[in-house]
């Protein structure tokens, strides 16, 4: 019965050692992670919902196809290859350890024959002559080099940067740290968005699962500002926010600006610029109604959508308005509003007044000449809202992969023996990676080695 | 002289180098090799100078950026980065023929960039507006010639063993004559994949680092995102392979094909097929 356990184990381990495996799961996550980038993922977008058929939504859902990456049997996959990785690597370290440590000292007969970098050096002085010059030469030309004696030959031995052998190991551990790091984000870490509106402040935002969470200080947006170029293309979306601690600024975290690119964060939460809009609730649009026959223009405040009537009984509307026409009329800026002017007894007109161009405007309209003079309408600015503690972690496994790769994929383990017999010395060379440029040094050394008097 | 009539020297100058270098297949002819490396070489110069020129000019326009913002500039670099590494390969391992599969690849990229292709220099869009977008852009465009080179390398060993594994080995004569042998060309595969991976890593990782400052995300299974992971799990794939018995030879050269399918429709396919958060990536006309 133990043996069967036993085996039994040593099965499962051997399972989950393999490289089989390890090929297995990069190619399982390599495809399966297709499906997540041709379904949509998270809410679904009702026009999506129509066009597939109610079992297809269903069993995609059940499977999690919709979530995917965050499905249990793409859970699944990650965590066994965090196992595949640990088990690999506790399986190798000792023997890497010890190969390091306790490397072959000397070579027998049938290892030398396989070596393609080998040399000969016939001499005629004493064998003890010999090895010291062969010692001295090796710590001169390559590192210095350990000597072990048998049968009546000095075998001598020495190696270069034989730790770069641990490389895969640091890129192996360095995926284990990037796993933890972002399990430490989602476990202590939250993100969300917040709206504010020009000159008022918040002192809560909401988390990505609908949910108000207080920031524990307020924030004050300043201000909020596009630019664009003159192609119509957006420049800059500049918010200017103001920290506050029970009312007051905190220095430093005065008027600061935060633009796409550079947010601003404060007591390890940090703000992003995301997104930006109207808040036209509740505010006044300014128009100018100007008699083309002469005369002064009459200003009058409007509110959306709210007709007015004039005292020549034509009706206008304000149907919609922007403080910053460009992106929507090329070649135009500033402020404008979409207006409808139905005169006495006639069809109703749709036009564009601007603030900026009232030559255009006055080439619009029949008796009356409108423009718009802008509105009181606040903008707010949208923030992304974020606090991940584990980024630091997931950095510092990004920094690990990348040194253990360097260490890995363009340093050799180099290693030359050199057994000292009487009246000759023959020495091997090999290297870990990239055989070809080890043989070029080897080939170097070799040329001196062939010119050594003993 | 403008960068855009140095370009067009430069679709020229690759077009010519691959009619050589087919020339080259067909004759055999050692002196047609070295033409047809000269003339890519003087593509690339033409094109280096093009691209540094293209960057001037964005200041002269008052709209200062590296040239790497939309879909034409980054074809033209990773045409610029494929022809880099053929010299690298040419120089330092003297096999002049993988020419002859490196060289289209960049003359597709030029061809497609300069015809197809809005040409005019836009200003950077307020997401791209930093230095990230420098380093990012290197490392991926680097590590995707690196995998477009070992493609070809692939691509020249299934050849050689479909011609070689049918035909006895004394006809193997010929054409494939002129093939670097199988172990040479298993290898360069491997090297160039030795290179193209670390590159692949770092552009993921600086993407990462991107978006975590831009966005306060490092990591949000966007399609790009998550092919840039699939090709890297294809290669990650492919170096495991390769110390696994059975896989090495012709599994790895179709893992290397796949691996650069996958780059491909990485680089091109997310941006015209799907939709995401790389948007300013497309840019047909």
């Amino acid at each position: 019965m133990a043996t069967t356990d036993k085996s039994f184990a040593t099965s499962v381990w051997d399972f989950f050692c393999s490289l089989k495996l390890t090929l297995f799961l990069l190619i399982s996550l390599a495809l399966t992670s297709i499906i997540g980038t041709i379904l949509p993922q998270g809410a679904l977008p009702p026009e999506y919902v129509a066009s597939i058929s109610p079992a297809k939504l269903q069993i995609y859902s059940k499977l999690g196809f919709f979530d995917m990456y965050h499905s249990w049997w793409f859970i699944a996959l990650l965590y066994v290859f965090s196992l595949n990785l640990v088990s690999c690597s506790i399986k190798r370290l000792p023997h890497v350890f010890k190969f390091i440590s306790e490397p072959t000292l000397v070579l027998g007969e049938g290892t030398r024959n396989s070596f393609s970098l080998k040399k000969e050096l016939t001499f005629s002085g004493s064998i003890e002559h010999g090895k010291e010059r062969l010692v001295a030469f090796l710590g001169k030309e390559f590192s210095a080099p350990v000597i072990t004696e048998q049968n009546g030959e000095y075998h001598l031995f020495a190696q270069k940067t034989a730790w770069c052998r641990l490389g895969v190991y640091v890129v192996h551990f360095s995926i284990l740290v990037i796993f933890v790091g972002a399990i430490i984000g989602s476990l202590a870490g939250y993100k969300g968005f917040v709206a504010i509106v020009e000159g008022t402040s918040v002192n809560a935002f909401q988390k990505q699962n609908g949910q108000q969470m207080p920031l524990g200080f307020d924030v004050l947006c300043e201000k909020f500002n596009v630019e664009f170029y003159n192609s119509g293309a957006p420049k800059e979306f500049r918010s200017t926010l103001t920290v506050l601690e029970n009312g007051k600024p905190v220095p430093g975290y005065s008027k600061v600006k935060v633009i796409v690119n550079e947010p601003m964060t404060y007591k390890g939460i940090t703000f992003y610029q995301s997104s930006y809009g109207q808040a036209s609730e509740g505010s006044d649009h300014l128009i100018s109604v100007t008699p083309r026959s002469g005369g002064a223009a009459e200003k009058l405040s409007v509110r959306e959508g709210v007709p007015v009537t004039l005292k020549d009984g034509t009706v206008f509307k304000l149907l919609e308005a922007t403080q910053e026409v460009r992106q929507f009329a090329p070649g135009f800026s500033g402020p404008a509003a979409r207006i409808e002017v139905t005169p006495k007894g006639g069809a109703p007109l749709t036009f564009i007044a601007f603030k900026n161009f009232p030559e255009v405007n006055a080439r619009r309209g029949d008796a009356l000449i409108f423009g718009y003079e802008g509105s009181n309408a606040k903008q707010y600015t949208g923030l992304q809202v974020a606090k991940d503690p584990g980024v630091w972690v997931v950095w510092l496994g990004c920094a690990l992969m990348v040194l253990g790769i360097s260490v890995a994929f363009f340093m050799s383990h180099k290693r030359i023996w050199v057994v000292v017999s009487k009246g000759h010395a023959r020495m091997y060379g090999n290297a870990s990676k990239n055989q070809a440029a080890f043989q070029m040094q080897f080939e170097d050394i070799s040329e001196k080695f062939q010119e050594i008097k003993i | 002289m403008n960068s855009s009539m140095l370009f067009n020297v430069t679709t020229f100058a690759y077009l010519i180098s691959t009619v050589v270098f087919f020339a080259f297949l067909a004759s055999k002819n050692k002196s047609v090799g070295l033409a047809g490396s000269f003339i890519a070489y003087a593509g690339l110069a033409a094109q280096t100078v093009a691209i540094a020129l293209r960057w001037k000019e964005s200041y002269d326009m008052g709209v200062g950026h590296a040239p790497m913002s939309n879909l034409y500039e980054s074809i033209v670099f990773f045409s610029w980065t494929i022809i880099l590494l053929f010299a690298y390969i040419d120089l330092r391992y003297k096999y002049r023929i993988i020419g002859a599969f490196v060289v289209p690849f960049a003359l597709l990229g030029m061809a497609w960039a300069q015809l197809g292709m809005n040409t005019g220099i836009e200003p950077l869009v307020p997401a791209l507006q930093s230095n990230w977008l420098l380093y990012h852009v290197i490392t991926c465009f680097l590590g995707y010639a690196a995998f477009a080179v070992a493609c070809g390398i692939s691509v020249m060993y299934l050849i050689k063993t479909a011609i070689e594994g049918t035909n006895s080995t004394a006809q193997a004569g010929g054409l494939m004559s002129l093939f670097p042998p199988l172990k040479v060309l298993d290898d360069l595969n491997y090297r160039s994949i030795m290179i193209g991976f670390p590159l692949l890593t770092l552009g993921i990782i600086t993407g990462a680092a991107w978006a975590n400052y831009a966005w306060g995300t490092y990591w949000s299974w966007d399609p790009k995102e998550t092919w840039s992971l699939i090709v890297w799990f294809v290669y990650a794939a492919f170096l495991h392979a390769r110390i696994t018995k059975g896989w090495v030879g012709k599994r790895a050269a179709w893992l290397s094909v796949i691996g650069f399918a996958a780059t491909i429709f990485c680089y091109l396919g997310v941006n015209l097929f799907l939709s995401g958060l790389h948007s300013y990536g497309g840019g047909a006309k």
